[in-house]
């Protein structure tokens, strides 16, 4: 995907949310949270199309995983825990959780954890990017940009402007050291 | 793993990454401290045996809190209630503790060198919650992550430190960990109660209170450690409050506006901090106790929060 693809995959999500929101009453009280660190950039993309297409900008929060994940026990060190941020009541809101890629369905079963532990949302969609396939638990995305079949050995990176990249775009890569 | 160790048990064996390392991991942990249910499932399955030799609550409830918000089992053990009453020596305490597979022992001793003695001999992470008048590197650490809040920074900041410097293990590591991240260290308390030589270690060393805290930027006041000391080393808690206590008067003439005071608790209160002066604007007193659970939850979480080190080389 280069730059106009994601561009319009982006446009297109927000439209779909949007619409889903309206129809089903949740308009007013939704909220966006970006899970770190692929889904706040994207996150923050999708609140401005949610923001024009609503005529309202979505509190929006940051979720760190980091604490819930489960393969601590696996893991060599202890993994980096970076700043989770949601400062808006989660009580009675219709969460747009995002993430860049939907894989295994690990994080967001993590991300889902995390957020009832700030209260009880009224329901809470996922929206990704990219959906590659290859789900280890039950978790399907609501909304997806795309949808790819990707060998279990290959990566797929998003990388987006405002994580440094020079240019938007998805890369589909061999997994380094295997 | 903090950086290249498996235990925790002098800052002064810590490099300047490694602190920070802890201080930027509770961070995080500060905010699960502020979440509705203040809870993470981290440290699920793991266990937090919790040693005391010495009397402590606000120490021991907060490795305890820290613990249990990780999801981590917490057991406390404390001597006045333990075999070491019937003459079980510290070594035969621990390996029996240890038979109960725990993933941290936090010790705390009046001997200096106790937690590393333990360290040596046991195959999980030590974490010493103060040794004697060796080191208690979680309020080292703490204090730090306090002074980082208020200050931003502690690069090219004073620190006072005033009172027992001798016996205070809070010095000491303050010292450590405060010289590494760039601050100044001055060190201020009668003369009985300073070590000869400290200033090799770096700190500067001040018998006029008013001249310490002067343009400091923080000021951490010591308590008088009655139980630790032998000889009286001061004539009396009055002329010694009056000399370096800190009352409402010398606080508001000799500190600088923006300066912070700090105390490790428990406070005396009347003896080197006035009541007024321990509640007022410029304390972070209960800060730095809220601190402390979120640096300890750090140091759990980085020591038992990986796979358990196989084979890791016993040095801290």
């Amino acid at each position: 995907m280069n730059a106009q693809d994601i561009d319009r995959a982006v446009r297109r999500l927000g439209r779909e949310i949007a619409e889903r929101a309206k129809a089903s009453g949740a308009a007013r009280d939704l909220a966006i949270v970006g899970i770190r660190r692929g889904g706040v950039h994207l996150g923050q993309r999708l609140r401005k199309e949610l923001a024009a297409a609503l005529g309202a900008e979505p509190p929006f929060g940051t979720l760190d995983i980091a604490l819930y994940r489960d393969d601590l026990a696996e893991k060599g060190a202890a993994p980096v825990v970076g700043p989770t941020d949601v400062k808006f009541p989660v009580q009675g809101k219709t969460i747009v959780l995002v993430d860049d890629v939907l894989y295994t369905g690990r994080t967001i079963r993590a991300a889902l954890d995390e957020l009832v532990d700030f209260g009880r949302p009224r329901r809470v969609w996922l929206a990704v990017l990219v959906d590659r396939g290859g789900r280890e638990l039950p978790i399907a995305a609501d909304f997806a940009g795309v949808r790819l079949d990707v060998p279990e050995g290959e990566d797929v990176q998003v990388r987006l402007r405002e994580a440094g990249a020079p240019e938007d775009a998805v890369v589909v890569k061999p997994r380094r050291g295997t | 793993m903090i950086g290249r160790h498996r235990h925790c048990i002098a800052l002064e064996e810590y490099s300047r990454e490694e602190i920070l390392e802890v201080l930027d991991l509770a961070v995080s942990m500060k905010e699960v401290l502020q979440r509705p249910i203040k809870k993470v499932p981290s440290l699920r399955g793991k266990s937090v045996v919790n040693l005391f030799f010495e009397a402590s609550t606000r120490t021991r409830s907060s490795f305890e809190i820290a613990a249990k918000v990780l999801s981590a089992d917490a057991l406390n053990w404390t001597s006045a209630t333990s075999s070491t009453t019937k003459g079980e020596t510290l070594v035969d305490t621990a390996k029996n503790l240890e038979a109960m597979k725990p993933d941290v022992l936090v010790i705390r001793h009046y001997a200096g060198g106790a937690p590393r003695l333990v360290a040596d001999r046991v195959g999980c992470s030590v974490v010493s919650a103060g040794d004697g008048a060796h080191e208690h590197p979680t309020q080292g650490l703490l204090d730090c992550f306090t002074l980082r809040e208020r200050l931003g920074t502690l690069e090219g900041k004073t620190v006072a430190i005033v009172g027992d410097i001798s016996h205070s293990r809070v010095a000491r590591s303050d010292l450590f960990a405060m010289q590494k991240l760039g601050a100044k260290v001055r060190f201020c308390g009668p003369p009985t109660m300073i070590p000869a030589g400290i200033e090799a270690l770096g700190a500067t060393v001040h018998f006029d209170l008013r001249e310490a805290v002067d343009g400091a930027d923080a000021v951490v006041m010591l308590r008088i450690q009655h139980e630790r000391i032998g000889d009286p080393l001061i004539p009396n808690t009055r002329e010694y409050s009056k000399l370096w206590g800190l009352g409402v008067k010398k606080a508001e003439e000799w500190l600088k506006p923006s300066c912070v005071i700090l105390h490790p608790g428990p406070i005396n209160r009347g003896v080197e901090l006035a009541p007024e002066v321990a509640d007022g604007p410029r304390s972070v007193i209960l800060d730095q106790v809220q601190n402390g659970v979120a640096v300890r939850m750090a140091v759990l979480y980085l020591l038992a929060g990986g796979k358990a080190a196989e084979g890791a080389e016993g040095k801290a």
